[in-house]
């Protein structure tokens, strides 16, 4: 049983069902996000946790107690806004201790709390200021400090890092799962970067259209999406289509090329078969032994930094590929136009069945063999 | 294609003067600032003149200054003004009481109610004070329908003659208070206070208020003006107030009205600096967070 229940909840607005049939244990101490893009129902599943919203069927539970009905401020959930939700009239040392005063705590251990939280965001001697004088980044550690001064039962975040700038997203994430880690709470996240769930999470929910897609570790969702939504919005993805050669071999032709694949496949010969590669699991050059390999001629070169970006022209009408190599010291990218041989292991393809395939390959991320 | 040097001259030239490149920056300015100071004089002068020609026919009298003292000397004076002043302070304490929660919640819980709620505001500019008044006697006078003899004590009357200045203000009040919600994410404000447990009164009189104050403060002002200058509802409803007392004055005195139009300006003007003397204590500032 988890400590964070979810069952069968819905939410309708008026003829729109926002959220269906979600269910979900959280583990005491986890660290969840609900990933996915706009609309898909993700903040309105944490609206209702925190309770803003009532869910139309279904039951949230947290430790075991139905909280379904209860009022926000009877349940002991903190929450962390996108737009901080800082109270512009009142001191970050009394926006602090606002849960704790609310609470009647005694003035002095207010103090010390409101202390210990303050030191626990690094911002021990800013107090005094009010919301308007820190920047954007000290504004959600604040609030972050806010909500956990009540020492929560589930700590909520709806994109708290969204109104931040790259850099500072990067550093204030790392540092909200390094309080989290300390402090052991129970935590849901929700954000639309794949990055941000990826790097921070224990499990991740993937949403789309008020459902849940995939429930897993973050490692699963990338590696082994259970629905081409998941396969298309984490990550970048290569589909290649081709025909069947021979099922019982896991052998396909990808234009003229031919390419063996770790599994059977479910085709018959002669049949369509589409699969998906990650860039990053494909390499420049001829591989290891029993690698497969495709080749091609350069026709777009990216430089991001880290990573070179090659996108290929397949011979015999294969299509193209993306697919990513190191910028070492010393790496001498290939040019355009240049005919060059990559290679993937048969383990990294995903064979996707056709119409997950047609869902994929019509997302713009993504890469189609015509 | 090619330009003959003519063109391109006179092209320059047109750019110059189109962009104002052509003339010294200073001419510019002087300019301007001419334009401010013109500006500015014709606004004091048409607010300064007519408080100057008051001033002068309030010295009219032998004695300079006897309007003036004579006014100080009179007690209806000083209890219309005490009786205005006392009526001002329970209106806008009403408006507060009843604005504030309502602008609220019609902005956080239902926004479509928000046009009605807007056009109620501002029946009192289709509805004149005269209307008003013979309404409310009719009404609260003790006769059909309800027979409530409101209007038959003192005490009665005085709450009647506030409910009509709350209608009265109605719609400086609530525009005030909800220009000031707009500017506030009160939404987040409020999930943010419940999410720590805070109740509606906690959230209306420490998260709400607070960030609205300057906006409330604002209405305050002008329905702190209202309600010293108003004579037809006090007139009707038979009140001590100000208004009828300095019409009163208007009709049998020659240099004493004059003197109390700028005594009762003087005061109001001290009665709204110290509002905002204690608006202006309270700390902090209203931020409104961009989010996209």
């Amino acid at each position: 049983m988890g400590f964070l229940e979810l069952e069968g909840v819905r939410k309708e607005f008026a003829t729109h069902v926002a959220v269906q049939g979600f269910d979900l244990d959280v583990p005491r101490g986890d660290f969840v996000s609900f990933l996915g893009p706009s609309g898909c129902g993700k903040t309105t599943t944490l609206r209702m946790i925190a309770g803003f919203e009532l869910p139309t069927a279904g039951s949230i539970r947290i430790d075991g107690q139905d909280i379904s009905r209860t009022p926000p401020h009877d349940r002991n959930v903190g929450m962390v806004f996108q737009s901080y939700a800082l109270f512009p009239n009142m001191t970050v040392a009394d926006n602090i201790g606002f849960g704790l005063r609310v609470r009647h705590v005694k003035k002095d251990d207010i103090r010390r709390k409101v202390s210990e939280m303050l030191d626990l965001i690094h911002l021990a001697g800013k107090g005094g200021q009010y919301p308007y004088e820190l920047s954007g980044g000290m504004q959600q550690r604040v609030a972050l400090a806010r909500a956990l001064a009540i020492e929560p039962r589930v700590l909520l975040l709806d994109e708290p890092l969204s109104a931040l700038d790259a850099k500072i997203r990067v550093a204030l994430r790392q540092e909200i799962r390094a309080i989290q880690r300390q402090l052991g709470i129970t935590t849901v996240y929700v954000t639309h970067d794949q990055e941000e769930a990826l790097s921070l999470s224990d499990t991740i929910v993937v949403m789309s259209e008020g459902r849940v897609e995939q429930i897993g570790p973050p490692s699963a969702i990338y590696g082994s999406p259970a629905t081409p939504f998941v396969a298309r919005f984490v990550g970048q993805l290569n589909v290649l289509t081709g025909t069947v050669a021979d099922p019982k071999a896991g052998r396909m032709s990808v234009g003229d090329q031919a390419i063996t694949l770790g599994a059977p496949l479910t085709g018959a010969v002669g049949s369509e078969a589409s699969l998906a590669i990650r860039p990053e699991a494909i390499e420049l050059g001829a591989g290891e032994d029993g690698a497969q390999r495709l080749v091609g001629v350069v026709e777009d070169i990216q430089f991001l930094g880290p990573v070179i970006r090659v996108r290929l022209r397949l011979d015999g009408a294969g299509g193209s590929l993306l697919f990513d190599t190191f910028n070492r010291p010393g790496t001498v990218p290939p040019v355009l136009g240049e005919r060059v041989t990559v290679s993937f292991p048969s383990a990294s393809a995903l064979v996707l069945d056709a119409t997950a395939a047609a869902v994929a390959a019509s997302e713009t991320d993504i890469e189609e063999t015509p | 294609m090619s330009q003959s040097p003519t063109t391109i001259a006179s092209t320059v030239a047109a750019q110059a003067v189109a962009t104002g490149s052509g003339k010294p920056g200073s001419h510019r300015r002087r300019r301007d600032r001419l334009v401010w100071w013109v500006v500015l004089i014709i606004g004091v002068t048409y607010f300064v003149l007519p408080l100057f020609a008051t001033f002068q026919v309030s010295l009219g009298m032998t004695v300079p200054f006897k309007a003036y003292t004579n006014t100080f000397n009179d007690p209806k004076f000083w209890y219309s003004l005490l009786y205005s002043a006392v009526c001002a302070i329970g209106t806008i304490l009403f408006s507060i009481a009843l604005i504030v929660p309502t602008a609220y919640w019609a902005r956080l819980k239902v926004p479509r109610a928000r046009p009605a709620i807007e056009f109620i505001t501002l029946l009192p500019f289709v509805v004149p004070p005269v209307v008003l008044v013979f309404g409310l006697i009719q009404v609260y006078g003790g006769g059909p329908p309800l027979g409530l003899p409101i209007t038959s004590t003192d005490l009665g009357s005085t709450f009647l003659l506030i409910a009509a200045y709350v209608v009265l203000s109605l719609p400086y009040m609530y525009r005030s208070v909800d220009n000031g919600l707009r500017a506030v994410d009160i939404q987040s404000l409020t999930e943010a206070a419940q999410s720590l447990g805070a109740g509606w009164p906690t959230i209306i009189f420490r998260v709400i208020l607070p960030n609205v104050r300057l906006s409330v403060l604002s209405g305050a002002f002008l329905t702190f003006a209202i309600v010293m200058g108003e004579y037809t509802i006090a007139n009707f409803l038979a009140r001590p107030a100000f208004g009828p007392y300095l019409s009163f004055l208007g009709r049998t005195k020659t240099f004493e009205p004059a003197a109390v139009t700028l005594i009762s300006f003087g005061l109001t003007w001290l009665a709204m600096a110290m509002i905002a003397l204690i608006g202006r204590k309270s700390r902090g500032r209203v931020t409104v967070v961009a989010v996209k």
